[in-house]
């Protein structure tokens, strides 16, 4: 690698790590407490208060209440207000339903109540102020919604060209190092290139998975349009000329559920999106069904049902956007292999955080140094300290 | 730093290794339960062993 070719990448590196560093420090540190939300949320509520604990909300077993119980339940809870979603767990009987003053209210205006679908019992609501709650938003938008989810999709992407950068540094850098080197006791700078290094390459894969599967997460937004205006549009083109369907004519949801499972036998609702909102057309309950398979659980497919009459419309599997979409969820939050692979995405967030720190150090301590003198630093492995 | 030029194979052999066995336990757990989460623990614990194995043996 020529002197001059170093130095281009030398300066990707630099520029795209600095203009993304400090989100991505933001990212990884409220991304930690973020891995175990799930844990975290049951130390907080009380598990143990499940009619039939064990029991899937997502499933038809004997003494399971009725939809539309539930549905009367959360409505009695939110009067004049609309279902929205109700969404189904495998494992236990929770299931959350969400309304909002009408169906296409945005986020902030809904409401998701949690219930024991066992005992039809209300046994939460969502608590839009907790700590967790503030550190997703921070995650996902930084409290500016669209704009702040594209904006750290762009940080993402960003930081997936830091990283391939640096991969490239890494060869120069080691022409003259054993794998694994770690200078530290000659001087700080030395230190810190060396973990630096170190960490950066053999956390590499991960954080490429994690960034560029984050980048994909920010584009939801973007994606279910897309759905909605595309293949939603064509399955329910006999629809397209009236107006929406009232919430008053609504029909049964155990009927419409009951439709939707001769249509796709053997597999178990994630959740069902009502007429008029981002999931649905605006007269079709959406009744989004896992995959049976563990590799396609994560794939939904839709059967849209006329949530009026109770008859079944289309199912169409979802295009490939939306398939990367939903792969590319478990692989950024780690939580489909139990603890032990949370605790493993903790470390490797750490690894993260160290790189980040250790990389703004590295700038700060010479950033008067010319590129030159960086570049000089790259091929002696670290030894051509650069000079003020 | 006496060492000779290491050849782009050389350098990047383990970082190649360390990184196709972390790939495959990010796709391993993905597709079941059971074993495949067992071993996809130990593909991604390589990575954090390999940072604890170069602070033992290759601090200088």
């Amino acid at each position: 690698m020529t002197s001059s070719t170093i130095r281009a990448w030398y300066l990707i590196h630099k520029w795209t790590s600095l203009v993304c560093t400090m989100f991505l420090l933001m990212l990884c540190i409220t991304g930690l407490p973020l891995i175990f939300h799930d844990e975290i949320d049951r130390l907080a509520g009380d598990a143990s208060a499940y009619g039939q604990p064990g029991v899937g909300s997502s499933g038809n077993a004997p003494g399971l209440l009725p939809l539309d119980e539930m549905m009367r339940r959360a409505l009695a809870a939110r009067p004049g207000e609309v279902p929205l979603f109700m969404a189904f767990d495998n494992d236990q009987p929770a299931m959350t339903i969400t309304t909002g003053p009408r169906a296409d209210s945005p986020g902030a205006e809904m409401t998701m109540q949690v219930f024991d679908r066992s005992t039809g019992r209300k046994i939460g609501q969502e608590d839009e102020s907790g700590v967790m709650h503030f550190l997703l938003q921070l995650h996902t938008d930084m409290f500016l919604g669209l704009p702040g989810m594209l904006f750290l999709g762009a940080m993402g992407l960003l930081f997936t060209a830091s990283l391939v950068s640096g991969v490239v540094l890494y060869a120069p850098f080691m022409r003259k190092l054993a794998f694994g080197t770690l200078r530290t006791s000659r001087s700080s700078r030395l230190k810190w290139l060396d973990y630096h290094n170190l960490i950066g390459i053999v956390a590499f894969a991960w954080m490429t998975v994690v960034g560029v599967t984050g980048v994909i997460n920010t584009l939801e937004n973007p994606i279910n349009k897309l759905w909605q205006r595309n293949e939603l549009a064509a399955m329910t083109r006999e629809y397209a000329g009236e107006g929406a369907l009232a919430p008053s004519r609504y029909g049964s949801l155990d009927k419409a559920m009951a439709e939707a499972r001769r249509t796709l036998p053997g597999n178990n609702p994630q959740f069902i999106g009502f007429p008029g909102g981002s999931f649905s057309s605006k007269h079709h309950y959406a009744v989004f069904f896992q995959g049976d398979t563990p590799l396609t659980e994560h794939l939904l497919t839709p059967a849209l049902i006329d949530a009026e009459t109770g008859t079944f419309t289309a199912a169409c599997t979802m295009p490939w956007y939306n398939k990367s979409l939903s792969l590319s969820r478990p692989l950024h939050f780690g939580d489909y292999g139990g603890l032990p692979l949370k605790i493993l995405w903790a470390v490797l967030d750490l690894f993260t955080i160290v790189t980040l720190a250790s990389g703004i150090y590295l700038w700060l301590g010479k950033r008067r140094a010319s590129a030159s003198a960086h570049v000089r630093e790259v091929e002696s492995g670290g030894i051509a300290v650069p000079a003020a | 730093m006496k060492r000779a030029r290491r050849t782009l194979w050389a350098i990047f052999a383990v970082p190649l290794a360390i990184g196709v066995v972390s790939c495959a336990a990010l796709v391993l757990a993905l597709t079941g339960d059971g074993w495949r989460d067992t071993v996809s623990w130990a593909g991604l614990a390589v990575p954090v062993l390999a940072v604890a194995w170069a602070m033992k043996a290759r601090r200088s």
